[in-house]
């Protein structure tokens, strides 16, 4: 007899209705208004790269180790180096790091000895160009650039 | 049909690839007789990027992140697959803090594989609103992630051996706030669905899989718990401490669509009851067992198979002594599964289709691999 008038009254209905209600209130909206609004970026979030400098006297701290590149499962890190002839040390000259075959697994990033190499925050990796994608070292030390739309 | 009063003809119709209810590029060739379907036909192969191959020009830990990219919606159950057949190959386990923080993303990641299954396919149902609270709940799981490992989709969380990142402060804190969320989300989802005439009706009797037929066709995980089997690779072949958890199989009868709801269902609220098990007790210790940076596995072979969402994962490697796999053949449940698709499609409508392609739970990155 209940379920006779749970049927003819389309109770289950209307419990799904109440849910669907209930939901509608202002204080539920999840959703982020992204460009306006910016998403909290996880702490170790693995985004674009970055090449970190010392701060005190603005050098690179790569070693030329070339141990990213070689951790790289897409090989998409060179790494150019020149020996210096005085100190006989190995010398960073160019590095590139191409992000549109990267995906961002972290490898490089585990590899690296001296925390040089880092996955940064930064989400917003779009360009116009496939060589755009294809960061060179001044691009990863300075970080990039944020997009200049053209409209 | 010979009785029907008006003659009709065969009739082949081609479903996808780029339909919306073939949950990516799935294409099915169906032969109709009128709005009945007399057979249909899986043409994959789409989204095929050869994954067993790659893995033979990598070393063993490059190849970790691509197993990720097969079954993107639950690419921690993948990765903890991988882990655990390199692991068995090198004859070493994760530490414990390990074991139990991989259980706790794994079962996390269930819940969040089982949410896009369930907001997708009542959406192919007609039932839109359920789509919206399951992405809202799924993005609770896919902040944990992001904040522990540092990516929310294709996470590479493992690493042979155990863990590369140590869990961040108020991980637990987390994890236990969304199991409270989540039990009473799941109410909800319930009060939504289950008792609703619509959703029974259209679910009820569809593309029936009987415990024999799942058998045949080698069909797993929930879709053969539905069918009156209680098999779980989590009780019946125990990995990553699962033995010492406490939770139950939801096995139902019928082996119809319906059923297959229910079952995955209440796997979640298992899997909420794993997750505050696993938090409750985290051992102390390192994260990461010694294998070395390079890793040589002696030469031999491994199968480890896992219950991954969607059914069995196996990972069989071998090994010939070198830094890269000798192979890597991976058995995905979504292809597996996906077989069945003919047997539980004859004789139903067109619109069932849709509801049992939703039902098999397939993802077309696994399937294609």
């Amino acid at each position: 007899m209940k379920q006779l008038l749970r049927k003819v009254f389309l109770a289950d209905l209307i419990e799904g209705l109440r849910v669907t209600f209930r939901h509608q209130h202002p204080k539920q909206i999840v959703t982020e208004q992204y460009p306006q609004e910016r998403p909290k970026i996880g702490e170790r979030y693995r985004g674009a790269p970055r090449l970190n400098i010392n701060p005190d006297n603005g050098e690179t701290l790569c070693i030329a180790c070339d141990l990213c590149a070689l951790a790289c499962p897409e090989n998409l890190i060179v790494v150019g180096w020149e020996r210096n002839p005085e100190t006989k040390k190995k010398e960073l000259v160019t590095f590139t790091y191409d992000i549109s075959r990267c995906m961002f697994c972290g490898l490089c990033e585990d590899a690296c000895p001296v925390d040089a190499l880092e996955l940064t925050q930064d989400f917003e990796m779009a360009s116009y160009t496939r060589e755009g994608a294809i960061l060179d070292r001044q691009t990863l030390e300075n970080g990039l650039l944020p997009t200049r739309y053209r409209f | 049909m010979a009785d029907t009063f008006l003659d009709s003809t065969e009739l082949v119709l081609n479903m996808g690839p780029q339909h919306p209810s073939t949950h990516g590029v799935l294409r099915v060739i169906l032969k109709l007789d009128g709005e009945r379907v007399l057979g249909t036909e899986c043409v994959i192969g789409y989204l095929h990027r050869g994954v067993e191959k790659i893995a033979e020009n990598r070393t063993w830990q490059m190849f970790a992140p691509y197993v990720d990219r097969m079954d993107y919606v639950a690419a921690v159950s993948n990765g903890l697959g991988y882990c655990l057949a390199v692991e068995k190959l090198l004859g070493v386990e994760a530490p414990p803090r390990a074991q139990a923080v991989r259980v706790i993303l794994t079962e996390l990641n269930r819940i969040a594989s089982h949410l896009l299954w369930l907001g997708t396919h009542a959406l192919d149902i007609g039932a839109i609103t359920p789509l919206f609270y399951c992405m809202r709940e799924r993005e609770y799981v896919l902040n944990i992630y992001e904040k522990y490992c540092g990516a929310r989709l294709t996470t590479h969380a493992f690493r042979i051996g155990g863990l590369q990142y140590e869990t961040y402060e108020g991980f637990e804190k987390e994890c236990l706030e969304f199991c409270d969320l989540f039990e009473k989300k799941i109410d909800e989802y319930e009060e939504l669905l289950t008792g609703n005439r619509i959703w029974q009706q259209r679910l009820t009797g569809v593309g029936i899989l009987t415990a024999e037929d799942c058998k045949e066709y080698g069909v797993t995980g929930p879709m053969l718990r539905a069918a009156g089997v209680k098999w779980d690779i989590r009780k019946a072949q125990p990995y990553s401490g699962y033995e010492k958890y406490d939770f139950e199989i939801p096995v139902r009868e019928n082996g119809d669509t319906y059923d297959r709801y229910i079952v995955r269902m209440q796997e979640m609220r298992q899997s909420v009851r794993i997750v505050r098990q696993a938090v409750a007790d985290i051992p102390a210790g390192p994260i990461l067992a010694k294998v070395g940076k390079v890793i040589k596995p002696p030469v031999g072979e491994a199968y480890v198979s896992i219950e991954a969402p969607k059914g069995e994962l196996g990972y069989y490697v071998v090994s010939d002594g070198s830094t890269q796999p000798y192979r890597v053949r991976i058995r995905p449940p979504s292809f597996v599964n996906l077989q069945a698709l003919d047997k539980m499609c004859r004789g139903a409508l067109v619109a069932d289709v849709v509801a049992i392609i939703g039902t098999t739970d397939i993802v077309l990155g696994e399937v294609d691999r």
